[in-house]
């Protein structure tokens, strides 16, 4: 286990994951007008129990747990993004991944204080 | 197209808003060209249209898109009589071209709303990693 495990417990996979989840929903915002794009999400509640598992890499819990979008009514030229399902999933994503800064933020002051002796 | 280095979420964004831009271009030179006359078929003007395609980043996961090229589009250039036209051909006809000016402002909406979109992505992903780096501070 590395250090920053011990220290972080799950909030460091979870912003790895939460930043990985940013760049994908992204691109189905960037590929929002290009016919055949299909729409890509991570499953993030199951890629971060599976990265948590033992022995699993952060890299193949994420790319095990990359779904393809089910779009709510399909577009005649193959495209399954769907805006208002994208533009509300990235506003979550952000708001997880400025909420695990926080507590990431928490246990650093924590862990200085107690350096310090404060 | 390759990158040197892994693809990251300005490098998505950046290029959906080029994409999107040049597809912005196109819609002005249609409109701009809406309604014009020529003396053959073949120098008439007709719409011009962006091929979007995804350009995927196997090191990264991430995909942005690209502008494969550009293509005219659209309906012939309607021939009309009018021998008194200064283009007129031998015939007496001109060509108009026949750019379908509702078309291409709803077009201008669509891209206007997409390269938002690109804009505010740019923004949240920019705070977000100016947060990262204020980590412990």
């Amino acid at each position: 286990m590395a250090i920053g495990d011990e220290l972080f417990g799950v909030h460091g996979k979870a912003l790895e994951l939460r930043s990985q989840r940013l760049g994908l929903l992204a691109s189905n915002i960037a590929n929002a007008a290009t016919p055949g794009y299909k729409a890509r999400d991570v499953d993030f509640t199951a890629a971060l129990a599976a990265a948590e598992g033992p022995g699993a890499s952060l890299e193949s819990a994420s790319d095990a747990n990359t779904k393809y979008r089910v779009p709510l009514q399909p577009s005649m030229d193959g495209n399954t993004v769907e805006l208002s399902t994208e533009q509300t999933m990235f506003a979550e994503n952000a708001v997880a991944y400025q909420t695990t800064l926080s507590f990431l933020n928490g246990r650093i002051t924590t862990l200085t204080r107690a350096l310090r002796g404060e | 197209m390759t990158m040197a280095h892994p693809m990251n979420v300005f490098d998505v964004a950046g290029r959906a808003m080029s994409a999107q831009l040049l597809r912005l271009n196109t819609t002005a030179s249609n409109l701009a060209n809406a309604g014009g006359v020529a003396g053959s078929e073949a120098e008439a003007y007709r719409s011009m249209k962006p091929v979007f395609r995804t350009s995927f980043d196997k090191a990264s996961g991430l995909a942005t898109v690209d502008v494969q090229n550009v293509v005219t589009a659209g309906p012939a250039p309607t021939k009309r009589h009018d021998p008194s036209h200064p283009l007129a051909d031998a015939d007496g006809n001109v060509f108009e071209s026949a750019v379908d000016e509702t078309r291409e402002l709803v077009d201008m909406l669509e891209t206007a709303r997409h390269y938002q979109n690109n804009v505010e992505v740019m923004q949240a992903a920019k705070s977000l990693i100016l947060d990262t780096l204020k980590l412990g501070k």
